[in-house]
């Protein structure tokens, strides 16, 4: 019975219950939207560098990838050294930088890429041709849009510009052989790679044999962990960065950003509470009478409490289900404004819907429900009977 | 017969803003088993407080309370809340029948609270309401009922758990003249079929109709006249 009393308490009012359930479905929309941005960006972030199945990341010493200009020299002999180190199944060298494509009368600078095709972790290919040669060059959307350029289409690139010769430094002609999706870069970045031998010749001596970047995967079986240490204990000379590792850079970076998504979360749950304690505080003082009167006939004040607590278990039960909707929802869209943000890359995303997570939000408004239930439940249960009936009485 | 209500020096007060009122003053009396009393008395003469004490839904100042043999002036909060749900059946003047419920839920109620099992709580909603005059309104909630038929119903969720006692608070004192009459037709019924009642009544038809009358004035009770009933 007191399960149907509280179901019936809240369609007494269905206007005021409705508005009830939709602040606390917003409640629980930002809940779960600050649950999945605080643990979708660590989870999503070993996704997202796993997503060629390369656990190692080598750099110069000391310095993060593509943290500063900094490069490895001797590139070709430590990757052969890496190659041959037991556990390791592919290293794929890239080199970064700079480089203008003159269109017409203006320059398009592009970040451009040199490495080996046939073990590249960085692409994939949406249309077109690979990096057949020395001569050919992939490209991104944004920097076909940039130039105009389609399949085909010849091109000069130059790395750099000497002011004092009033000259380009490097350029080479090219031929655009596909369009590609670059993962580790914005989509609104203009991106260009070649072959690695190539954009190092086209460098001059200052990029003679040097690479940026070492991308190492290891075999099926090994511990990359064990690899890493391997290598860093061979190679002083580089800094190994393991995904174990750069998940905790990540996450010391971001810390902020889940330090935020902790309070919006923790802001949204409190109103949550207060909405719910406030509607059935309400709900119980105007149900005085009725209140008084199961207890004089004797209802006992645990099913008062049972009654009360179901209507706060009710209402954050449906509001959170709906909350999980709406959640949903704002998690896309807010994941398309970031997504536009200068230098995301494009395989990155910010909100990654987890059960677990969506449990867990669950669970905390179930939760806060039964909180929110307990304060009017002990004004309902503590109610004085025969002073509750005499002012009823009277009014 | 045996008294199933011993009242002795009962004492309440209330404490006001400029200090304390006393609402009953060392009532004592005696109700026997299958008797009917009406208490009467001007307002504010006590009678509704020692309702709610005869009730268990307050507890005296001084002085003892027992019924059915249970000392309900010492039991503790959820004893005598166990003790109301078996032993008391309370009818009030506003009837305050749950507006959500059917009359028939509104009678299951108590006998839910005392966990009988459902088959039986239906068959006795079925008697009580068939009791009552209200076989065909099982299903109609409180707003659809008139208020003798609220006030019926009332009288049916009282009885339900077959209580020692059955309270009544101005029963009469929302209902018309000619509802009023039938009310305490079914009060006459029941008593005459074995129903112990006290009731709290301004209204005279309803107090001579009682087979005793206790009067009150200023908390105490005043020394009965012929008028009021063998044995008061």
């Amino acid at each position: 019975m007191p399960f149907r009393l509280a179901f019936l308490a809240l369609f007494r009012h269905p206007a005021r219950t409705l508005l009830a359930l939709l602040g606390i479905a917003v409640s629980a929309a930002l809940l779960l939207d600050m649950v999945m941005l605080a643990t979708g960006m660590k989870e999503n972030f070993q996704g997202f560098l796993m997503l060629r199945g390369y656990q190692l990341r080598v750099a110069p010493k000391g310095t993060l990838p593509f943290d500063s200009d900094a490069t490895i020299d001797s590139a070709t002999m430590l990757v052969r050294d890496i190659a041959k180190l037991q556990g390791v199944a592919a290293v794929s060298p890239v080199l970064g930088g700079q480089s203008q494509a003159v269109v017409r009368d203006s320059t398009v600078t592009s970040f451009t890429l040199g490495l080996d095709p046939a073990v590249q972790g960085d692409y994939e290919l949406l249309r077109g041709a690979d990096l057949t040669d020395s001569t050919s060059l992939v490209a991104n959307e944004r920097w076909v849009e940039l130039t105009r350029h389609a399949i085909g289409d010849s091109v000069t690139l130059a790395v750099g510009y000497d002011p004092q010769l009033r000259t380009v430094i490097g350029q080479r002609t090219f031929v655009v052989r596909g369009v590609v999706r670059f993962f580790y870069m914005s989509t609104s970045q203009a991106t260009v790679a070649m072959r690695l031998p190539v954009l190092q010749a086209m460098g001059g001596p200052t990029r003679h044999d040097r690479v940026s970047l070492l991308m190492v995967k290891a075999a099926g079986g090994s511990d990359p962990e064990a690899v890493r240490a391997t290598i860093e204990r061979e190679h002083s000379r580089v800094s190994v960065l393991s995904l174990e590792g750069a998940t905790v850079q990540v996450e010391q970076r971001l810390a902020y950003f889940r330090q935020l998504a902790l309070v919006l979360g923790s802001i949204s749950l409190a109103v949550g509470v207060l909405l719910v304690t406030t509607l059935i505080t309400i709900g119980v003082n105007e149900r005085a009478g009725e209140i008084a009167v199961l207890r004089a006939i004797g209802v006992a004040k645990q099913s008062i409490v049972l009654q009360v607590v179901t209507e706060g278990l009710v209402l954050s039960g449906v509001g959170a289900l709906t909350g999980l909707l709406v959640g949903l929802v704002t998690a896309q869209w807010l994941e398309r404004i970031l997504a536009d943000f200068p230098g995301m890359p494009a395989t990155f995303h910010f909100f990654v819907f987890q059960a677990y997570d969506a449990g867990i939000a669950l669970g905390m408004l179930t939760l806060s429900g039964i909180l929110a239930g307990l304060y009017p439940a002990w004004r309902a249960s503590s109610l004085p009977i025969a002073g509750t009936l005499r002012r009823e009485a009277v009014a | 017969m045996s008294a199933i209500v011993e009242v002795r020096n009962l004492a309440r007060d209330y404490s006001m803003g400029s200090g304390a009122v006393h609402a009953l003053r060392g009532v004592t009396f005696d109700v026997e088993e299958g008797e009917w009393v009406a208490i009467v008395g001007p307002s504010g003469c006590g009678k509704s407080t020692l309702l709610n004490l005869l009730g268990a839904v307050d507890t005296p100042d001084a002085g003892s309370l027992t019924i059915a043999g249970e000392r309900i002036d010492r039991m503790s909060d959820s004893a005598a809340t166990a003790f109301r749900l078996r032993r008391i059946g309370f009818v009030f003047q506003r009837f305050y029948l749950m507006p959500a419920l059917s009359a028939a839920e509104n009678v299951e109620l108590p006998m839910a609270e005392a966990k009988l099992p459902k088959k039986a709580r239906r068959q006795r909603v079925q008697e009580l309401l068939g009791y009552v005059g209200l076989a065909g309104r099982i299903d109609h909630r409180p707003s659809q009922l008139s208020g003798g038929e609220q006030q019926r119903v009332a009288i049916a969720r009282a009885l339900a758990n077959r209580p020692a006692l059955l309270l009544a608070d101005e029963p009469t004192g929302e209902l018309d003249a000619a509802t009023g009459l039938e009310m305490i037709e079914l009060f006459r019924r029941l008593n005459r079929d074995g129903t112990t009642i006290v009731v709290v009544t301004h209204d005279a038809q309803m107090a001579g109709a009682a087979t005793r009358r206790i009067r009150m004035r200023d908390g105490a009770i005043v020394p009965p006249s012929m008028s009021d009933g063998v044995g008061a």
